[in-house]
């Protein structure tokens, strides 16, 4: 039976992360997501599902404790914050490389550097378009809901196992630090080893004779060897794309003009709709839910069609690119964003979209 | 329904954690509910802030830039918000350091001298409930009984034997509190 609480994303994420079978989490704490840890480390899930959590001796640390586990075919996770994802990338793209199957949470905040420990969305750049070296894609699932910080763990964890790739939960310090209501799924049992076989193949160093020999690696010395690793991954990505790409779409059946917008931002642009269809405006909302693969199709849709966009955004202006790739110049299309950790209030962003409303 | 609340004051007044059992309660009651705290530096040693709203309806933006409700419990929080209260919308406010006291005309304002009546129950830590009791005097958005399930809820069990403590100065603080006197 689902169970229903009141919780931090956190902790709604730590807790979802023992129910969904984990067998381990590596971190190191940063603020705004050192709840997930705390919380790990309180409910001893060694205890209760077998589960290890370790803190390691860093995030570097701890993304390569990831990898060996990962590879050991393992259901594993890490989270931190900006600056410590910064330190995990080079771990990330090893990952990707390997083709493993890991969950790693961003819970944003300011940067650049050090920056501040307020909630932000700049790392979406990061995020959906690299970070780490090499073509690889994470899987980039962005909640905006506490529910959506617990659920999408174990849907992070089956995509991650269905492709063998890292995939992310890309939330930021408010998702992190807010409480809602939020309904508990029930738990699933950790798998054995016989049983990840079972599920998804024979690739991981299980330590068993009996077969070929399972080698995890990211090195290839041969280039055309690596050019047909490449195509391969390239293969899969495209796979992803065609299958995984998720979004929502509030109020856009009538509208005519669209935001667009992820995490919080899209929990702002919600009220932002209430208070511009008081007024008359008949606003809309497109809400990313996967930002790799992104939902161009949805937003395509409505180019042409309706007066504007606006990529409402906690950062100088980045996921506003891909909404002009989907649009395509068919309409105008702005950016509106906070920086450094300050967040937009829903009077703010409704005063940006009527003056762009002005000027079209 | 919808009542959005900003609860701001110094960190260790129990401003976290009166916004956190007034959520339970509202869970209690049936209700949406979101619990948006200030979690930067101002936390460490400084102001602290939560904005809590409850609401028949699914809740939007737990970021909010107006509120029906302000509950103040110092001077740089009421250079802050009281700004943002809505017209109509209530300011509860705790004299005890505050210098320059609300001045606007389009909204309901009110005092509770928490802190007074804390010191006079001899328990300083009761001062948020004090406050929080004046509150549902004004506005009963959730029955006394879900406050009791939201105290059980939101204290750890260890902490039990502190509800009716808890629960005496809520009743004080719906007898204490008064409106603010026109000072014109």
């Amino acid at each position: 039976m689902e169970e229903l609480k009141l919780m931090k994303g956190n902790e709604a994420l730590a807790e979802a992360a023992i129910r969904a079978g984990a067998d381990a989490y590596f971190g190191y704490p940063i603020t705004p997501q050192s709840e997930v840890i705390e919380y790990l480390m309180v409910q001893r899930p060694e205890k209760r599902t077998g589960m290890v959590v370790l803190q390691a001796e860093s995030e570097v640390a701890a993304i390569n404790m990831v990898y060996g586990a990962a590879g050991a075919g393992k259901k594993v996770m890490t989270s931190s914050s900006s600056p410590g994802i910064s330190l995990k990338l080079e771990g990330i793209s090893y990952i990707a490389g390997a083709e493993l199957p890991c969950l790693i949470v961003n819970v944003m905040r300011g940067g650049p550097g050090l920056g501040t420990i307020q909630p932000s969305q700049a790392d979406y750049f990061q995020a959906v378009k690299g970070g780490g070296h090499g073509d690889y894609r994470l899987i980039v699932l962005a909640p905006s809901t506490v529910q959506e910080m617990a659920d999408f763990v174990d849907r992070g964890f089956e995509l991650a196992f269905k492709y063998r790739t890292p995939v992310m939960i890309l939330a930021d310090g408010a998702i992190g630090q807010m409480m809602e209501k939020v309904y508990l799924p029930d738990p699933k049992p950790r798998l054995t080893d016989e049983e990840v076989i079972e599920k998804h193949g024979s690739w991981a160093t299980t330590g068993r004779s009996g077969r070929k020999q399972n080698i995890i690696t990211s090195l290839n010395l041969k280039s055309e060897v690596q050019e047909h690793h490449n195509q391969d991954l390239q293969a899969k990505y495209k796979e992803i794309e065609a299958h995984e790409t998720d979004h929502e779409e509030i109020q856009c059946e009538d509208a005519e003009y669209l935001m667009v917008a992820f995490g919080t931002s899209a929990r702002i642009c919600q009220k932002v709709i209430q208070l511009g269809r008081e007024k008359g405006l008949k606003l809309g909302l497109i809400r990313p839910i996967t930002l790799w693969p992104y939902p161009t199709k949805a937003i395509e849709k409505y180019a042409g069609k309706v007066k504007g966009f606006m990529s409402v955004e906690m950062n100088a202006g980045q996921m506003v690119e891909d909404v002009r790739l989907a649009v395509n110049g068919k309409s105008p299309v702005v950016h509106f964003g906070r920086m450094g950790g300050m967040i937009a209030t829903p009077g703010e962003v409704l005063n940006a979209v009527e003056n762009h409303l002005k000027t079209l | 329904m919808t009542e959005e609340i900003i609860i701001a004051g110094f960190g260790g007044q129990g401003v976290l954690s009166m916004g956190k059992i007034l959520a339970y309660s509202g869970i209690m009651q049936g209700q949406e509910v979101s619990w948006m705290p200030s979690y930067g530096p101002e936390m460490r040693g400084g102001t602290a802030n939560v904005a809590v709203i409850l609401s028949d309806d699914r809740i939007n933006s737990p970021i909010l830039h107006e509120f029906d409700t302000a509950i103040i419990l110092n001077q740089q929080s009421m250079d802050k918000f009281e700004s943002t209260v809505k017209p109509g919308g209530l300011l509860l406010y705790d004299p005890n350091g505050i210098i320059h006291p609300p001045t606007r005309k389009d909204i309901n304002i009110a005092i509770i001298e928490g802190a007074k009546e804390a010191s006079e129950m001899n328990n300083r830590k009761v001062f948020n409930m004090i406050v929080m009791g004046a509150y549902l005097k004004l506005h009963p958005i959730v029955k006394m009984e879900n406050i009791h399930k939201g105290l059980e809820k939101s204290l750890p069990s260890r902490h039990h034997s502190m509800i009716p403590e808890n629960e005496e100065a809520i009743q004080v603080g719906m007898n204490k509190v008064q409106w603010q006197l026109n000072l014109n």
